[in-house]
């Protein structure tokens, strides 16, 4: 269709249409609920770590194709990732939706084909729940007791 | 007058326009309506022939303003079946309507333990407002339910009204789901426990003929630019026994009789709500529209639209991925229809119906306890207008054909 192609990039509806990590972890040591109720996205971030590191990150929720495939390249590039690095990734998607450029030192995996989204205002918080989730979740991983954080965007 | 819908279109600059490269095909009508090229050339002859202050000045000008002001009171007054002008008041806009209800009479009037009665469809402007004053004065919220068509629940009407309910507050027509509530009915439930009745217009007042008079109703609110006005002027039309015992709602000019410094007494009604200058050139503008509106024939607008609006809900019935939302094919149903797609969330059908050039809404659409009810965050929210024609709703179709294609979603 006419220009939509530009906003949902091929790469954008493979995540959506085939999500990476979703699902659910039982023995998740962090918990980060997330919701635009403006829009009614919502999603759970699943995490567990081991030490500093994140071993596993699930997520489960509905919501706009954005959103949904936002979640999934954050899924797609969070494993196995040392928690400073993910501090700066999350930190590096917001700052690229607010028109900043990507550092070149961090792989950030596919979200980079989001930045497309900049030029629909609306659609930014559609594309940066997640990442703001997991800013949010992973703001109390300190706690050595698993942590629930739910907040609304 | 015959109803030509070609001619009526051409009275829209609007809709002569393209948006990314397509004709324009707007369906967003219950946000706000498009303005007839009429009333777009009485703003402009307002502010380059006539501008001045109203009610003020002795000047030409002045006076003339003043005329023109007054002239759409009259006008008004005539359009839904007032006795008088007098019980005619202009606000911003209906949600400044029902706000002066309820913080001059609800203010007044409510004590502990009352109970206004609302219903679970209303718009978020026919409810915070009530909210507000219900803490304020110790009073109870009580909810008529909505089913399953969207219709409201009366069986247990009797449960919900009695002598405690002093003001019962309701949607003439859902600005999701375009369902048409049983106004008379509840007007004179109110009126048999002694309770006011205000009809939250907005939607209601656009579609169909009305007259307060034969409502019977104590007050009324719309909004001017969901009927071809422009935006910027509400009216709230209250029964004069009410209006005269009501304390003012905003302090300021032109709503005083005398002020001394400690103490004032109130202009008559309607002045004493009009606080300030006020929209003066929307005011006047608005009189065109509503000109307008009757040269067409309120019962031939919704004539129109009930046919328009009949033809929607049956493509969209007919695609096996829509759920439509409300009252059924054979109900009645007036101009707006809310529905969603399985698998594509509203806020993405509605960007690609946008790179289509069709307008239509997606959200919550200011009624966040109805999409609750629904059980669904958001929906879509295609909503009609005179002007609207078949072939538009044929372009909106297949262009919602192609967004479930472009979505991987069989039809
Ligand atoms: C049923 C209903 N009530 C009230 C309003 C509020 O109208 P306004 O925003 O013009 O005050 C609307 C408009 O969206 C509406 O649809």
């Amino acid at each position: 269709m006419n220009g939509l192609d530009e906003l949902y990039r091929d790469v954008i509806l493979d995540h959506f249409k085939s999500p990476r990590g979703k699902g659910i972890l039982h023995d998740a040591t962090i918990i980060a609920e997330g919701k635009n109720p403006l829009c009614g996205d919502e999603l759970t971030l699943y995490v567990t770590l081991d030490g500093e590191r994140i071993v596993q990150l699930r997520w489960d929720g509905h919501g706009c194709a954005l959103c949904m495939a936002s979640a999934s390249m954050l899924a797609e590039s969070m494993t196995q990732q040392p928690l400073d690095t993910v501090q700066h990734m999350a930190q590096a998607v917001l700052d690229m939706m607010h028109g900043a450029a990507l550092p070149t030192h961090l792989r950030m995996g596919d979200i980079e084909v989001m930045e497309g989204v900049k030029k629909f205002p609306v659609r930014i918080k559609c594309v940066l729940l997640p990442w703001t989730t997991l800013q949010e979740g992973m703001k109390h991983h300190d706690a050595h007791t698993a942590q629930h954080v739910s907040f609304s965007y | 007058m015959p109803f030509d819908i070609r001619a009526i279109r051409r009275d829209f600059p609007i809709l002569q326009t393209t948006v990314r490269g397509k004709p324009l095909v707007y369906l967003d009508n219950a946000a706000t309506s498009q303005t007839p090229q009429c009333v777009i050339d009485a703003l402009t002859h307002y502010y380059a022939q006539s501008n001045a202050n109203i009610h003020r000045g002795l000047h030409y000008l002045a006076e003339q303003a003043t005329l023109a002001y007054e002239e759409t009171r009259k006008r008004v007054a005539t359009f839904i079946g007032a006795r008088s002008s007098r019980e005619v008041i202009f606000t911003r806009n209906a949600t400044e309507a029902l706000n002066l209800v309820a913080q001059s009479y609800g203010r007044a009037t409510l004590q502990p333990g009352d109970e206004i009665l609302l219903t679970e469809m209303e718009h978020h402007s026919n409810l915070i407002p009530w909210q507000l004053i219900a803490k304020e004065r110790g009073a109870v919220l009580r909810f008529i339910p909505v089913v399953a068509t969207g219709a409201l629940d009366l069986s247990r009407i009797d449960t919900l009204i009695g002598p405690r309910t002093k003001i019962v507050a309701f949607t003439m027509l859902s600005n999701v789901m375009g369902t048409i509530t049983p106004v008379r009915e509840l007007i004179q439930r109110a009126h048999a426990v002694g309770a006011v009745a205000v009809i939250d217009a907005a939607q209601g007042a656009a579609h169909r003929p009305l007259s307060v008079a034969e409502f019977d109703c104590d007050f009324l609110a719309f909004s001017a630019h969901k009927m071809c006005g422009p935006t910027g002027v509400g009216i709230l039309y209250g029964k004069a026994e009410h209006l005269e015992q009501m304390p003012p709602f905003l302090g300021g000019g032109e709503m005083i009789h005398t002020v001394e410094l400690t103490h004032s007494t109130w202009a008559e009604i309607p002045h004493k709500f009009e606080a300030g200058t006020p929209n003066i050139a929307d005011v006047i503008a608005f009189r065109v529209a509503l000109d307008y509106l009757a040269t067409i024939g309120m019962d031939k607008i919704w004539a129109h639209e009930e046919q328009l609006t009949r033809y929607a809900a049956q493509r969209l019935a007919a695609m096996k991925k829509v759920t439509i939302y409300g009252p059924g094919l054979e109900d009645l149903r007036d101009a707006v229809i809310a529905f969603n797609v399985k698998g594509i969330h509203p806020h993405d059908v509605s960007q690609a119906l946008d790179f289509e050039g069709v307008a239509i809404r997606a959200g919550h659409h200011c009624c966040q306890p109805l999409m609750r009810r629904l059980g669904v965050a958001a929906t879509n929210r295609a909503s009609i207008a005179f002007y609207n024609t078949f072939e538009e709703i044929d372009l909106f179709i297949s262009a919602l054909e192609r967004t479930q294609q472009f979505f991987g979603v069989a039809s």
